[in-house]
């Protein structure tokens, strides 16, 4: 990008005036217009650039979708517009796969982990940020701390307790948690109740309000963006929560599977070193299928997505 | 989870609201030191949630996996013998360990280097087309949306090493391509490729970063002379030094504990081409613990991970601190 740099002040511009620019014949003018005409060349580099990134990181989907319309024997031919169009892999996958089964057990699950941890962050946010009590400053520090610890350290007990409390074989031990609140998100939403004025929550004192309403009919409401952030950011780290469905769904029927451990689980079956026959193309539809609802989610909720992962950065 | 906590407060608090009201109002000295009592219990009470799941799934289940990792532990029978130090020297002992140690960390030192330089470049591009540059951060952010599983079974194909599309595209411009999944030197640089794919997390954090770059700053800077390049690493770097480090410790932390991809691509099942190579630390972990169901020896791997991370973060936060320029700080 330096390339260009250096010369632009003392360009010969009148020799060959840019067509946008307005010919002018002051210094300033002048300089506008060398400006303009770098600027132009320097768009037609980025917008390449722009567009050739895009293509990189759109061509997975593209093959996914080209690869998931054709037949068994034409999978890896890599033409993005399929030879033979196989439109029945759509229809066969549903006979093939329990894809029905994983995908409503994933929308059930994503649903309460994500309804559950939003609703019970707000409340813990709301704790930490409305009133004061003695020890705040080191809860909410360990708070923070436990983003530090990695899950691999209380995977096991945690297995135990599941196990204890007779809760193995059903689907709660990958919501059940939720309840309790997560810290990412009790920073966030504590985040957003610090910036609502004091004197809202006060007037409705005055009126009469108790805490518990004040959280609901003040607090709530007004943090609904960023308790969307929460919503759809845990309703995504559920849909892909390979790990906890390995854990606690694995030993049951695949009826019983989420998506991420259905994928897994297609891939290996039609795997030719596992005895498969190299079926690949309904792992493509598969794929495709469980990956729509969140391209969905993200159309409907881009700016929150976008907003959650940039306050993940500013907490640093 | 009906939350009783907050319920029963709500009653008894409307009453003596007035006083509680004029305590605030005029923050005396004795306001300081002493707590409102009835917003004090409030605020446990809302807490709470948090306090009993952290007491039980956090703080209760380090100790308890503490407890384990000095254990034999019989899953059937549910109970503990005493194991001494048995399954820490078992870390030592037992070389795939180590094994998946070496090949995390080096998958590591070659993965956040290239996901920071990546997602500062997309970050950069994309912050100075400006205007229009909102339907490519789209785009770009579409991976991140992506199940892990599903860029697996793609990426599984995509890197086969006869008819993927990645070693066709490379035989187009004259190089044969590597047998990524089965060949021991490109099996990481396989997961390395499949995380740079999703690399746009790190970018937006960035792309919000770059916002607070000072335009009149680097303006002034370009009157004094200063070249883009110089621009870049005299004013921008420093700006969003803040952002680089967090990005580097985060970035880290993740490779230290990646599982998804390398557990899609290589160990769905028994058959893998290239065992040694493939075996990260997290992988071997969850093999210890839910397929051979040797909890002793997995809570002690875990514990020698946790060590590890923040022996790690430690050192970056140490350095850190040295380079990163934290604005209003002077």
């Amino acid at each position: 990008m330096s390339v260009t740099q250096p010369s632009s002040a003392t360009l010969p511009i009148q020799a060959q005036p840019a067509a946008m620019a307005a010919a002018g014949s002051t210094g300033r003018d002048r300089r506008q217009t060398a400006n303009r005409r770098r600027n132009r060349t320097l768009t037609i580099v980025t917008g390449t650039v722009l567009v050739a990134f895009a293509a990189l990181f759109l061509y997975p989907f593209g093959w996914l979708i080209s690869a998931s319309l054709k037949p068994r024997g034409e999978v890896f031919d890599n033409a993005l517009f399929p030879k033979t169009l196989q439109l029945d892999n759509y229809t066969k996958v549903w006979d093939e796969l329990p894809l029905l089964h994983w995908l409503g057990n994933s929308i059930v699950i994503a649903l309460l982990a994500a309804g559950f941890v939003a609703i019970s962050s707000s409340i813990v946010a709301f704790g930490f940020a409305y009133f004061k009590f003695p020890g705040r400053t080191v809860l909410f520090g360990l708070v923070l701390a436990t983003m530090m610890l990695p899950g691999a350290v209380t995977l096991v007990p945690q297995y135990l307790i599941w196990k204890n409390i007779g809760l193995l074989g059903t689907n709660v031990p990958l919501w059940g948690m939720n309840l309790f609140g997560s810290a990412f998100y009790i920073f966030l939403q504590r985040q957003f109740f610090l910036g609502l004025p004091r004197e809202l929550f006060e007037a409705a004192r005055v009126d009469g309000a108790s805490y518990f309403g004040l959280f609901r009919r003040i607090a709530l409401p007004l943090s609904i963006p960023s308790f969307i952030i929460v919503f759809l950011f845990e309703f995504q780290a559920s849909w892909n929560n390979l790990q906890a469905s390995l854990i606690y769904l694995n030993a049951g029927s695949p009826n019983d599977f989420t998506v991420p451990l259905g994928i897994a689980y297609a891939m290996t079956k039609y795997s030719p070193t596992n005895g498969g026959h190299g079926d690949y193309q309904y792992v493509m539809v598969a794929s495709l299928l469980v990956t729509i609802p969140m391209l969905l989610l993200f159309g409907f909720g881009q700016r929150y997505f976008i907003e959650g992962v940039a306050t993940q950065g500013r907490k640093g | 989870m009906t939350l009783s906590p907050p319920v029963p407060n709500e009653s008894d608090v409307a009453a003596p609201k007035s006083s509680a009201g004029g305590g605030r109002q005029r923050p005396t000295k004795k306001r300081l030191t002493k707590f409102n009592r009835r917003e004090a219990l409030a605020g446990y009470l809302f807490i709470s949630p948090w306090i009993v799941g952290f007491l039980v799934f956090t703080l209760g289940a380090m100790i308890y996996s503490l407890v384990i990792s000095f254990n034999y532990y019989n899953l059937a029978k549910n109970t503990m013998r005493p194991a001494g130090l048995d399954n820490y020297a078992a870390l030592f002992d037992d070389p795939k360990v180590a094994l998946s140690l070496r090949n995390t960390l080096f998958y590591a030192v070659m993965a956040v280097p290239l996901e920071i330089c990546f997602a500062l470049f997309l970050a950069l591009l994309l912050n100075w087309v400006g205007r229009g540059a909102g339907a490519f951060r789209t785009l770009y952010y579409l991976p991140k949306m992506t199940p892990a599983v599903a860029t697996a079974s793609v990426f599984f194909l995509l890197l086969n090493g006869n008819s993927g599309a990645i070693n066709q595209g490379l035989g187009l411009i004259g190089i044969e391509g590597p047998q990524w999944l089965v060949d021991p030197a490109w099996v990481k640089p396989s997961v390395v490729l499949m995380t740079l794919w999703g690399v746009s997390g790190s970018m937006v954090i960035f792309l919000a970063a770059l916002k607070n770059d000072p335009r009149e700053l680097c303006e002034v800077a370009s009157l004094d002379g200063a070249g883009r390049v110089r621009q870049f690493f005299s004013i921008t770097v420093p700006m969003i030094s803040s952002a680089i480090f967090f990005n580097t410790i985060v970035l880290t932390i993740a490779a230290m504990q990646v599982f998804d991809q390398a557990y899609l691509l290589f160990w769905r099942h028994q058959t893998n081409a290239s065992p040694d190579s493939s075996l990260f630390y997290g992988v071997y972990l969850f093999q210890q613990a839910f397929r051979q169901f040797d909890f002793g020896l997995a809570s002690a791997m875990a514990w020698l991970l946790f060590v590890i991370i923040m022996f790690i973060t430690l050192i970056q936060v140490k350095f850190g601190n040295r380079l990163v320029y934290y604005e209003g700080d002077r």
